[in-house]
């Protein structure tokens, strides 16, 4: 099991290093890469407004209904709502409900294309195909991604104030004091730095696994499904590390 | 023109291929044909490039491509067709993005010219009118000739077809035979095809290559099939004992 | 969309109902059962283990850094990630995670046996294929996941200790005291209403994702994705209500 860790590793690294070259020709790079960014980013956009919404509600009521038995005041809702989800919450579920989404669907695209032989079609035109397949992807989502996270965290706390402040379990200026309180923007780029690795995660790991399919559509399966499950420990195992380093 | 040299294939241990010498003739439709399991995919692929070698060497015309560098390899391709069994079509493009994907890819042409290029190669396949059509709304007869347009668009030297026959029925897989030896003879391509269906083998067999068991069996040419008496090639070709019967009516036994 | 959404609710029910009639042979049904106990349970626990363990110094870390700059004292970590991990981070993230696992498995399954003719042999042989095929699904799932949710809880804290005592963030014994602080059983019971429920939705929708998957593997690829987005989404919604509903 180590040793397979490490072969894929291996093999994983140097489908990354085949991916960095000149583009044959830069147009197609381009419109291909805009067609992703579009793809990730309208395609993902209602979902990810409406998982928000959910963390959002369900951080704010629990987190509510904790601090009702404690000597800490109300508004805390409101500053912690916005730290949780700002730091960890919106990053976190949002790319890993991507990794199921775009990582799927990377997963099922290149893995189909390898077994309908046009993997090898581009290759012998010449297309460096690990660049012209999965560098465009890589590279939307590194700006899609972190746009998305961003939403997210805003609509989440949103979805918080919707949540608890409607149905009167707090008042909207305790919710908007919390809000206010305590506030470090340095946190804002934890989010980033954050939306920016699980971006490159959630697409690089199932571009790999679909990449390098071989047999039926049994196997395509399975690809797929190791790209959703390992795109998400590999994005909770980067989380560890961020929150390691940076906080 | 395109060479092999005593080429051996092994996959963990296991000899696929057993040491194969044979040329592939400039302007001729050469056949790679043989039983399922025989090699034939794997031998192509390793013509191709797209597989190396255990052992041997490929030459095309001078120029050795057994052990070319990246680079290398991406300037051969440029002269290299390749129409693959499922067609390979971009699913994701018409019948028209097809044909002008490596156009688009690879020159510097105007979109007019590109055009006029597409256009004339849809000529060529027959298939006007089917220009916005998507893979997937197409025939696979229609498919394979989209396939062909798009191998032989950028002016190859060598075109590869791996069983272009399959899964079409006897007129149809004739129509695209035809078709493809009328390109290989007008542009003096190389062409290699590999198949397992006889009717080709007697249509477009210039030069025969019958692979049995990772060998080199018999070569020779359609008009000598009917009366080698190589046991493999009779076995191979006719098949079953109406077939037997025909030939030996033809032979007037 | 409406009507779409209606349609398939409706074919959902159905196939439910479909589900519910006696076995034909209890033992057939019990060894299914069985296999699939082992397959999710087994098959998922290194991952769960895995993620819960990041969960867990994730949360901790991350409560202790947003702790620093406020009144409350550090024991409250402690605190805090029990009854996070507890509530809300262990049956989330870890059916977030199976959703990817598990779901996507259940679809793909399901759907190459619909498409391969396999469903319509068993049909022939007169079997009940919604009942065989999908009832020691749900029932495996319904037994399985609320445990591997409440190991994830366990591991978690484990993780939130090994994150921040070592590192000398805080102490053991304040990690401690903060673990049995305001400890209420009510939310272990609300940990297993959730686990129960995303089971069923875990299991339930690739399932009947799968089982009407029409057309190629274009369309088995659409409906693997479709049913881990879509549970993501059921997920986060019953999130909330058991949440609101709950608390
Ligand atoms: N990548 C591979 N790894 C291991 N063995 C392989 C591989 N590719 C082919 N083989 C083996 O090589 C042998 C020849 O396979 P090949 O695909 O060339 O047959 P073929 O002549 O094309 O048959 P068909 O007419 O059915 O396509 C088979 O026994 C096959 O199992
Ligand atoms: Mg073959």
């Amino acid at each position: 099991m180590i040793l397979s860790f490490f072969y894929h590793l291996g093999r994983f690294i140097s489908l990354l290093r085949l991916m960095i070259s000149k583009p044959e020709n830069w147009s197609m790079y381009w419109k291909e890469t805009v067609r992703q960014m579009n793809d990730m980013g309208v395609g993902s956009l209602i979902i990810v407004c409406l998982i928000s919404l959910f963390i959002g509600a369900v951080s704010a009521v629990q987190i509510a209904f904790q601090l009702s038995e404690q000597i800490v005041p109300m508004y805390y809702t409101g500053y912690i709502v916005r730290d949780m989800t700002i730091i960890e919450m919106a990053p976190t579920l949002t790319c890993l409900v991507l990794a199921g989404k775009v990582g799927s669907s990377i997963a099922a695209e290149l893995g189909g294309m390898r077994q309908k032989e046009q993997i090898d079609a581009l290759e012998i035109m010449g297309v460096n195909t690990a660049a012209y397949l999965v560098f465009p992807k890589i590279f939307a989502a590194l700006f899609i991604v972190p746009l998305l996270v961003a939403i997210a965290a805003f609509v989440a706390i949103i979805g918080g104030y919707l949540a608890v402040v409607p149905t009167g379990m707090i008042t909207a200026t305790e919710y908007v004091t919390g809000l206010r309180a305590f506030f470090v923007p340095y946190n804002i780029n934890i989010m980033f730095v954050k939306g920016v690795v699980f971006g490159f995660t959630l697409t690089a790991i199932p571009a790999y696994q679909g990449y390098y399919v071989e047999g039926g559509s049994l196997e395509l399966g399975q690809a797929n499904m190791n790209a959703v499950v390992f795109s998400n420990i590999a994005i909770l195992f980067c989380d560890f590390i961020i929150t390691l380093m940076m906080t | 023109m395109i060479r092999a040299v005593n080429i051996k294939k092994s996959f963990d241990g296991v000899e696929v291929l057993k040491g194969i010498s044979t040329i592939f003739e400039k302007g001729k439709t050469n056949l790679i044909i043989g039983r399922s399991g025989a090699g034939k995919t794997v031998f192509l692929k390793l013509l191709v490039t797209l597989m190396q070698p255990t052992e041997g060497e490929i030459w095309y015309g001078d120029v050795n491509v057994t052990n070319l560098n990246k680079r290398q390899l991406i300037d051969l391709r440029k002269d290299i067709g390749m129409l693959f069994q499922g067609s390979a079509l971009f699913d994701s493009l018409t019948v028209e993005e097809n044909i002008r994907f490596p156009l688009d890819m690879f020159t510097r042409k105007t979109k007019k010219e590109k055009q006029e290029r597409v256009d004339e190669m849809i000529e060529v396949v027959n298939l006007e009118g089917s220009n916005d059509k998507y893979p997937g709304e197409i025939s696979g007869g229609m498919q394979k000739r989209v396939g062909i347009a798009r191998s032989i668009v950028l002016n190859p030297k060598y075109l590869f077809c791996d069983e272009p026959n399959s899964g079409l029925d006897p007129k149809t897989s004739l129509v695209i035979d035809e078709l493809i030896q009328t390109i290989t003879r007008e542009n003096q391509i190389t062409t290699i095809i590999n198949t397992h269906d006889m009717n080709s083998v007697m249509e477009i067999g210039e030069k025969i290559n019958l692979l049995h068991m990772g060998k080199l069996a018999w070569v020779g040419n359609k008009d000598e099939v009917v009366e080698n008496e190589n046991e493999l090639l009779q076995n191979f070709i006719f098949a079953s004992p109406f077939l037997q019967r025909l030939r030996k009516q033809a032979l007037g036994k | 969309m409406i009507l779409s959404f209606f349609y398939n609710l409706g074919r959902f029910v159905n196939l439910f109902r479909l589900m519910l009639s006696k076995p034909e042979r209890v033992s057939m049904y019990w060894k299914e059962t069985v296999r699939q106990m082992n397959d999710i349970g087994i098959g998922s626990l290194m991952i769960i283990g895995l993620i819960a363990l990041f969960i867990g110094a994730v949360a901790a870390m991350q409560f202790a850094y947003q702790l620093g700059n406020t009144f409350v004292p550090m024991y409250y970590t402690g605190y805090v990630v029990r009854d996070m991990t507890i509530m809300e981070l262990a049956p989330t993230i870890t059916c977030l995670v199976l959703a990817g696992k598990v779901g996507s498995n259940i679809a793909a399954e399901l759907g190459g046996m619909r498409q391969n003719e396999q469903i319509d042999a068993l049909e022939i042989m007169g079997v009940n294929t919604a009942s065989y095929l999908i009832a020691p699904k749900l029932v495996a799932a319904l037994v399985v996941i609320p445990l591997l949710v409440a190991i994830s809880a366990f591991v978690s804290i484990i993780g939130g200790f090994l994150a921040v005592v070592p590192t000398g963030m805080i102490t053991e014994s304040e990690y401690v005291l903060g673990l049995r602080l305001f400890f209420v059983p009510y939310t272990v019971f609300m940990m297993f209403v959730k686990s129960i429920v995303f089971a069923f939705i875990v299991a339930a929708l690739p399932a009947y994702q799968g089982y009407y998957v029409k057309g190629g593997s274009i369309e088995l690829g659409k409906a693997s994705t479709n049913a881990v987005v879509y549970c993501d989404i059921a997920i986060l919604l019953a999130d909330y209500i058991i949440a609101l509903m709950m608390t």
